[in-house]
């Protein structure tokens, strides 16, 4: 073989090392330009108010703009609903999702099971915009209006095929000695799982969940067709309430509220991104 | 009488993965042209390292220092192209891993794939036919040539591997204890090839079994903690080991 | 407690998820069922008509059909020729190094941007660059959907193919290096195919992603029920014109909608089985 040919060869090798290092780096472009955009659009926005005073109206915003004044009040509605739906939501899911995964790392080889862990997987890959039409005809219906229940409900369902996953990962790969001992001094299979299995699996479950949370917490297709969203900051939960996402949703189809996005967006990325990375982070720690 | 260049020199060869410990220490050795070598020595002695700097796979691995000299032919390796050095040096694995995505065909004529030759049909036709014959494999896979490769045992998978080593026409072959994955039979059946084989190419193998090494090679290495403590002919080295550590490994008194 | 009540209680939390799937089929084909008798369920797949003049209500879903599966491929396209190279770094190239952590930790980022969010950035970032290439005149569109649904997907796409291209034995590749190929030629030759059925999976998994993705394309792409013409021109999606209209509908309207939402859920749930089914395959071998 002539030297010009491995020059060649040498040649595309060294050509296909730059180009997959360029394309993937290229793909930390838009993470940046949006961390960038949303950073820079918003950053002056957050207030103390913006935190603490709920969506202005549209007629105060227009107000307030043709006075060439800042526009007034924030997003504390949309973070109370958010806070309130996402509570109900983990308080329900949370232990279903952990019963549940539990149920499927102890009879992995069960045909009813197989089943279940099938359909854990439809449910996860569902599109959150369907989620949100069964929870409409499931809840908002029946209750004849929009409520935050309906909107925490959309969440939960979610949620629990992510915890079930977690739980059921984490418990799998525990070591089978770990249980073993615990049956061998007595306890049942209940105590076991209880005071044994799930303490031993408790970080992986615990980042389980925060992932579930950065998943959900964005999510705004569901919501706008359960808990529609609402002005006013309010804690009854059979009545239409706001999420930060709804809002972000609101101001970018009101012309007078675009002011607020940025500000509203920059809260919702930091917030999902710091749980995120959390997650990731206790998931490395607890796996060593 | 004539001076010939030996086929393969190690010319204080050292190989380090760390600054501090060097894994192979100033080997120097000649290789005979056409006889097998074995390596010997207990593990972790280096000798699959001293084996892996000949075709340059330490090249693949970040840290891994080759420092001295490799001769291929006079040409000292270390200075050339690892694709052009491992085209010429052929490597048979511990473990037989044919591709798994490649029929029995295409896996002996995978080194031309890789390297991106173009053979034509009847080129083809030759090479996997003179490659699979010269391992014994013809008769029993020549109607079966399109079927994948991992469908054959062990030993057949292992003969396919150095039958794909063969297809390059290397001038070295090493072998980094081919047999320890395979059973007795398919271990003599390998043997008997390997002598068969020095008639074409120059052989170096690096074996745990001292008896294997005694069966089939002509000249011997015994290496200990990264040195080349002996190096000679086969049944010299078994019959009186110069070296007390040779001995003592010989008989048994050491891993 | 003892181990019957234990395992009672276990198996009622596990029925919770059937019945949660139960639910969701029997609501959407019950609440869908006007939709389909009026219009007859092959007239209303094959329909491009969406009018809601009283009297003369007419709904087919074929627009939106298109325009998902015409958004869904676009972003495929797009998203190869940086998710590729993104498992290639992380699973080949820079195998277990800090640098393919730190780009591990870039797509996972990604991945957690809620696509409200990356509506956003394409609305105000992505759009006036498309306007001013002149691309197209309004700047949403298909294109500008599925550049941005591309982004989404790279994370998925990258992420598990990274997974099968680090699984390729080290034997393999090692056999093939000693045969004198060179990175790329052992990429090209043994990983790829080794890992091909993998790799392949994840992006069927990937497109189911992109299949229901809601916001971030009724944000870019332009909210016209029509069957779009071509990759610059608006249309919808399933997931958008549900989004977009859900809130307004009622009646016969409102049905279609939801039919709309069994199609796209029935057609998400197909390719996630596909994919899933894939995946455990590649596992296996």
């Amino acid at each position: 073989m002539t030297t010009f040919k491995i020059k060649n060869r040498l040649a595309k090798d060294k050509l296909m090392l730059w180009s997959v290092c360029v394309l993937a780096a290229f793909t930390a472009v838009p993470l940046l330009a949006i961390l960038g955009e949303v950073l820079l659009r918003g950053y002056d926005q957050l207030s103390w108010s913006f935190f603490t005073e709920p969506t202005p109206t549209a007629y105060k915003a227009m107000k307030a703009i043709e006075a060439g004044e800042p526009i007034p009040g924030g997003i504390a509605n949309g973070i109370i609903g958010t806070m309130i739906m996402l509570g109900m939501a983990v308080i329900v899911a949370v232990p279903v999702g952990i019963l549940c995964g539990a149920f499927l790392a102890e009879n992995s080889k069960n045909r009813f099971a197989q089943v279940v862990s099938y359909l854990t997987d439809l449910l996860q890959g569902t599109p959150s915009v369907i989620i949100g039409i069964i929870t409409y005809i499931w809840i908002v219906v029946p209750m004849k209006g929009y409520s935050a229940i309906a909107g925490s409900v959309a969440l939960c369902i979610m949620m629990l095929p992510l915890i079930i996953r977690s739980t059921e990962e984490t418990l799998k790969i525990l070591p089978a000695s770990l249980k073993e001992a615990g049956l061998a001094l007595g306890g049942n299979k209940a105590r076991v799982m209880l005071k044994v299995q799930l303490p031993a699996a408790f970080g992986g479950i615990f980042t389980g969940v925060l992932l579930a949370i950065s998943r959900v917490i964005g999510e705004t297709a569901p919501l706008m067709f359960t808990a529609l969203g609402c002005s006013l900051i309010r804690f009854s939960i059979d009545k239409p309430i706001s999420a930060v996402p709804l809002l972000i949703w609101e101001f970018f189809n009101d012309p007078n509220l675009q002011e607020l996005i940025w500000g509203a967006s920059l809260f919702l990325l930091l917030f999902v991104l710091t749980l995120n990375l959390l997650s990731k982070y206790l998931a490395k720690k607890w796996n060593q | 009488m004539e001076s010939v260049t030996p086929i393969l020199e190690f010319k204080k060869t050292c190989v380090s993965y760390t600054k501090q410990t060097m894994a192979v220490k100033y080997v120097s050795a000649a290789i005979e042209r056409n006889t097998i070598t074995a390596i010997m020595g207990p593990s972790g002695c280096g000798k699959s390292t001293l084996l892996r700097a000949v075709n340059l796979m330490h090249n693949l691995y970040q840290n891994i220092r080759v420092d001295g000299g490799i001769l291929l032919n006079g040409e000292n390796i270390l200075a050339m192209e690892p694709i052009d050095v491992r085209r010429r040096v052929g490597m048979v694995f511990q473990r037989p891993a044919p591709f798994p995505t490649m029929s029995i065909y295409d896996n002996v004529l995978s080194g031309f794939t890789l390297n991106g030759i173009k053979l034509s049909k009847a080129e083809k036709d030759v090479t996997v036919e003179r490659c699979l014959r010269s391992v014994t494999l013809w008769d029993e896979v020549k109607d079966v040539l399109n079927k994948k490769g991992t469908f054959l045992s062990g030993g057949q998978q292992q003969r396919l591997c150095i039958a794909r080593a063969l297809a390059m026409k290397p001038d070295v072959l090493l072998m980094d204890e081919p047999t320890s994955a395979l059973d007795p039979i398919a271990t003599k059946h390998i043997e008997e090839l390997l002598l068969e084989l020095q008639k074409e190419v120059t052989i170096l193998i690096v074996t745990h079994n001292m008896g294997q090494a005694r069966r089939i090679s002509s000249k011997s290495m015994f290496m200990y903690l990264g040195e080349l403590v002996e190096y000679g002919d086969t049944e010299a080295m078994f019959s009186k080991p110069s070296d007390e550590r040779t001995k003592a490994y010989l008989t048994g008194k050491m891993g | 407690m003892n181990d019957k009540i234990y395992r009672v209680i276990l198996f009622i939390a596990a029925l919770i998820v059937p019945t949660v799937c139960g639910g969701v089929i029997y609501a959407l084909v019950t609440d869908a069922y006007d939709a389909f008798e009026y219009f007859g369920f092959f007239k209303f797949l094959t329909s491009s008509e969406w009018s809601y003049t009283e009297g003369a209500e007419q709904y087919g879903a074929l627009p939106f059909i298109t325009g998902t599966l015409m958004t869904t491929l676009l972003a495929l396209v797009f998203c190869i020729p940086f998710s590729l190279p993104v498992a290639l770094f992380v699973g080949e190239y820079f195998k277990g190094t800090k640098i393919a952590a730190v780009l591990s930790t870039v797509t996972d980022l990604l991945a957690g941007i809620p696509s409200i969010i990356y509506g956003l950035w394409g609305f105000y970032t992505l759009r006036p660059i498309i306007m001013a290439l002149d691309i197209s005149e309004q700047g949403s569109g298909i294109l500008t959907a599925s550049l941005v649904l591309a982004i989404m997907i790279i994370p998925y796409a990258a992420s598990l193919s990274a997974e099968f291209i680090k699984m390729v034995p080290n034997d393999l590749k090692e056999g093939a290096y000693s045969l004198g190929a060179t990175r790329a030629e052992v990429i090209r030759k043994v990983v790829f195919p080794v890992a091909g059925s993998g790799i392949f999976s994840s992006y069927v998994l990937a497109i189911g992603r992109a299949l229901g993705e809601t916001m971030t394309v009724t944000m870019l792409i332009g909210n016209t029920n029509n069957i779009p013409d071509s990759i610059t021109s608006t249309g919808n999606s399933m997931a958008s014109i549900i989004a977009n209209q859900f809130g307004e509908a009622d009646g016969l309207r409102l049905s279609s909608l939801i039919a709309i939402g069994l199609i796209l859920f029935l057609i998400t749930a197909a390719i996630n089985m596909v994919g899933k089914i894939m995946i455990k395959r590649a596992r296996i071998s």
